[in-house]
This record gives C-alpha cells, structure tokens and sequence, in this order.
C-alpha cells in the first residue's frame, strides 16, 4: 500500500515537470506582455503531433523530436507575435483574447482536418521499460521526459538570466517606455518571448505523446492546465511555474490512487481553490515581470 | 546645413491631439541647448518625437545627415542619437550593471562594452559601488545617474535630456547640471529640455522657448534670460 503512494509521488512529480514546462511558456509570454496565451494548449497538441509523426515515420522516440518541436514552434510564436499579434498587444483585453482563442481555434481546426478527431497513440515497446530503484518500478519514458523537461527550464532560466538579450525580455517586462526609448526593439522582444513560449509548450507536447493519446480536442485541457499551474505557482513567477507544476502533477497522481484516474481534474481544481482562499497571489507571486 | 540635428517644421502629437504645430531648431555639433518651457507645453512630446516613440505627423528630422523622421527609436538609437527619458524609466528590478549594460547592447557601442561600464562608473563613482543593488531601490539622484550612464553606454553624439532636474534636491540638481556640462565638454552635443529655466540657460550656449507647441522665443542663454517675457514668465523676476 505504501508503495503505491511513494509510486503516486514520483509518478507526479515526473509529469509534473512536463507540466512546469507547459506552465513555464505561458508564464514567459504573460510575464514579458501581460498577454495571456489561449492557445498555450493548441501548442502543446501541435507538439505531439510532431512526435507522434514523427515516431510513424521513423520509429524514433518522441523525445528525438524536441528540437523539431523547439524550432517549429518558435518559428511559429514569432512570426505570429510579430506579424500579428504586436498589433494587439496596447489593445483592451478583450480583444487580445478573441485574437488567441481565435488562433487557438484555427489550430484545432487544422489538426482535425489533418488528423481526424480520432485519438492517436504510439504503441512501442519502449513505453514498457521501466527502472528499478530500491524496489520501485519507475516508468522510463516518463523519466525521460521529466530529465528532458527539467534541462529545457534550466536553459531558459539560464538564458533569461544570463544573457543580454534575456535581460532586454525583463527590461521591457519592467519598463517598456525606458526601454524603448534605449533602443531596445520592442517588437522583437515580443516575439521572442513569444516563441519561447511556445516553443516550451511544443517540446512538452513532444515528450507528453508517448503518454496521453493524441487528438485535437485534447488542447483546451491543456491549456486549462497551464493556467491553474500558473496560478497556484504564481502569475509571471518561473519558480512558481515550477513549484505549480510539480504540485498539480502529485495532485493528480495522488486523486488516481486515491479516487480514480478520472478524478484528477477534481484534485487540481481543488489545490487551485485552496490556494486561491489563501494565498491569492499564488504560491510565489506577488512579483512582477518575468523570471523572478 | 552643418548643424548635428536640424528640425524642420515638426509636427507631432497622440491619437487625435495635435501637440507639437511646427517646431524648428537646431543643435550643431558639441553644442549644449535648452528647451524650456512650462508643464504642457510640449517638450516631452518633442523629445518623444525626436527618439522615436512617436512617429510625426509632419515635418523633418534630420541627424548626422539622416533622415530620422518615422524612424523607430532603435534606428535613432542607433545613430547615436540617445535619449534620457522624463521620469528616468529605469529598469527598476534589474540591478545597476544590467540597467547599463542594456543602454550598451547597440550595434554602435556592443563591442566596447566594458570599456564603456568603466568609463561610467569613472564619471558616477556611486554607481560602481552599487552596480549589484536594484535599480528601483536607488535614491531619485542616483536614478538618475543610472538613466545618464545608460544612455553613455550607447556612445552617443547627442544625448537628449527631458526634465532630469525633476524631482531632485537642490545640491543634486546642482551636481546634475555639472555632470551635463562636463559630458558637453567630453565633446556629447546636449539637447535638454527643462522647466528649470535658470538653471538649464546656464549651461546651455543657446535656448528656445516652447509654449502651446510653438517656438515663441530662440536665442543666447544671455539674451533670453535678460529678455522681460522669460524674467516674468519663467524666472519670476
């Protein structure tokens, strides 16, 4: 009985990393435009695809698809952001969010014109390795992702941080006026945080494929994922898109032992409202802009 | 035409509020000048206009031989035009260094760039002790300081000031007013706009003064400040 919920943990913990990842993207595009992403979830489906795809054509693991996906999606974020979405990004609210959910849409719509509504999934013998440890089986393909998932946040932070042009995304998080008026090309800074963002959102699709079945449909939950992530962690906060994260995927791990797989929603749902009555702010919000 | 910057019949303004109806000056080159004016009268919707944040209605722009009207600000940043925002607009979270960094990261400037955070921190003293501290966590005066220097860092010809006084104390106003002399005299043209008309007159070789978004008087510092209308209006003498 104890093991299955020291195997809850760790099994929530792993795909909570992945989760992070997802939350992480959304968090970058929120933090540096206070734009929120509708189709954060429509991403993560497009990265799936692309791992599901690509594990038909080649038989690779979808973890070989990462930087397909990194690239793919980037180039996508920003061309998007910068020949279409900065023009919406001084506008009210409301019309930012019919733009995302209208391109949220449009993904749907082009993966079940491709795809078909039916769900997909990738069946290798692979998704049965697991490791041993201590007496634990730890599944494989979710150590993977998690390792992988892990390593792609530590990038980002480390790029954010540490590099110039990470800096100009804090900048114009900060202070969009004094950074424009250095030179800093605001438009450009966008669509990078943009790409970034989504480029998160595609890797983690990639490493979630093996997991969930893929299909169309699967994106506005997701995307709902994201959001109770990012606001259980804390909004514009990376560590708390980490912390949120991680904390959802045990949630979820531990409603599937507890009630039933189909009972996870209730857990998330439920952390989301405790944190909400207490700490409104999230776990490590109350911070502006990006990454800190 | 020899000047650094020439404005030609600039007109500017926001969404459907003319500002600026047609403004001309000049700045030639090593020149310290003044637009002074009162709150509304347009200066900072003219140094906006001149950094590009905002794109003129009509009118000409013309720095080190390029045409900068339209341009956006990263263009005008390039060309060596900088700009001191009014209100400083630091980057408030960062720490010291990255605010200067970042006023280094032009493709101008990007190369020397440590050479530029020494020279710097040579002019500001108290910014090399604080560069790991918060930008926002910093006194008005070093603020600044922080604003200043980050617009050095680009290296540029001309450094355009909008209303760096405000706020201050007066020794602080004081040591800023020597500080912009001293850049003058590194061989930066100075274009500053003030309400702080005593003061901004002093270190300026010429003025104009700004009213309703016109240029209604243009001279000597000396002639201006013993002209009545600016000892009534502006000096209250």
């Amino acid at each position: 009985m104890n093991e299955l919920y020291v195997g809850a943990l760790i099994n929530g913990l792993l795909i909570g990393a992945v989760y992070a990842l997802i939350a992480t993207g959304l968090n970058l595009i929120f933090g540096v435009m206070r734009v929120v992403n509708f189709a954060h979830g429509e991403m993560v489906v497009i990265g799936m695809y692309m791992g599901y795809g690509l594990w038909r054509l080649t038989g690779w693991p979808p973890i070989a698809t990462i930087p397909f996906a990194l690239i793919g999606l980037f180039a996508m974020g920003y061309g998007f952001q910068r020949w279409i979405g900065n023009a919406f990004v001084a506008r009210p609210q409301h019309v930012q969010f019919v733009l995302y959910i209208g391109l949220a849409l449009v993904i749907t719509g082009v993966h079940a014109v491709i795809f078909g509504p039916d769900p997909m999934g990738i069946q290798s013998a692979a998704s049965f390795d697991v490791y041993r440890v201590a007496g634990l089986r730890i599944d494989a393909t979710r150590l993977h992702a998690a390792l992988a998932a892990c390593v792609l946040i530590a990038l980002l932070w480390a790029w954010l941080r540490f590099s110039l042009t990470g800096k100009a995304l804090h900048a114009a998080a900060d202070n969009l006026l004094g950074a424009r008026a250095i030179g800093i090309r605001t438009n450009h800074i966008f669509a990078l945080a943009m790409g970034m963002g989504a480029a998160c959102a595609g890797a983690a699709g990639a490493l979630l494929a093996p997991l969930y079945d893929t299909q169309p449909y699967l994106a506005s939950e997701f995307t709902l994922l994201a959001f109770i992530i990012v606001i259980v962690g804390g909004l514009a906060s990376l560590p708390g898109a980490l912390l949120g994260g991680v904390l959802v995927g045990v949630a979820e791990a531990f409603a599937a032992v507890v009630i039933e797989p189909s009972a996870k929603s209730l857990f998330s749902y439920g952390l989301l409202i405790i944190v909400l009555v207490l700490m409104p702010q999230g776990l490590l919000g109350g911070r502006q802009g990006a990454g800190r | 035409m020899s000047a650094l910057l020439s404005v030609d019949q600039l007109q500017s303004g926001y969404e459907g509020v003319a500002i600026l109806n047609g403004i001309d000056l000049h700045v030639d080159r090593g020149e310290t000048v003044a637009v002074v004016g009162a709150n509304g009268a347009g200066k900072t919707t003219l140094i906006r206009t001149l950094g590009g944040l905002l794109k003129p209605r009509a009118g000409s722009i013309l720095f080190d031989a390029k045409e900068m009207a339209g341009s956006a600000s990263d263009r005008v940043c390039e060309a060596g035009l900088a700009h001191v925002p009014e209100g400083r607009q630091l980057f408030a979270t960062l720490s010291v260094e990255d605010n200067l960094r970042l006023g280094g990261h032009l493709n101008r400037s990007r190369a020397r760039m440590v050479r530029n955070l020494t020279r710097v921190y040579d002019i500001f003293p108290r910014l090399g002790e604080r560069r790991r501290q918060q930008a926002g966590s910093l006194s008005g005066g070093e603020q600044q300081m922080v604003a200043i220097g980050r617009a050095l860092m680009a290296e540029p010809i001309l450094m355009m000031l909008d209303e760096p006084s405000l706020g201050l104390s007066p020794i602080m106003v004081a040591t800023l007013f020597d500080v912009i002399g001293q850049l003058n005299r590194d061989g930066i043209s100075i274009l500053l706009v003030e309400q702080n008309v005593a003061e901004s007159l002093a270190v300026a070789a010429r003025g104009y003064v700004l009213e309703n978004g016109e240029v209604v008087l243009a001279g000597t510092s000396a002639a201006l400040l013993g002209d009545d209308r600016v000892r009534r209006a502006y000096l209250g003498l």
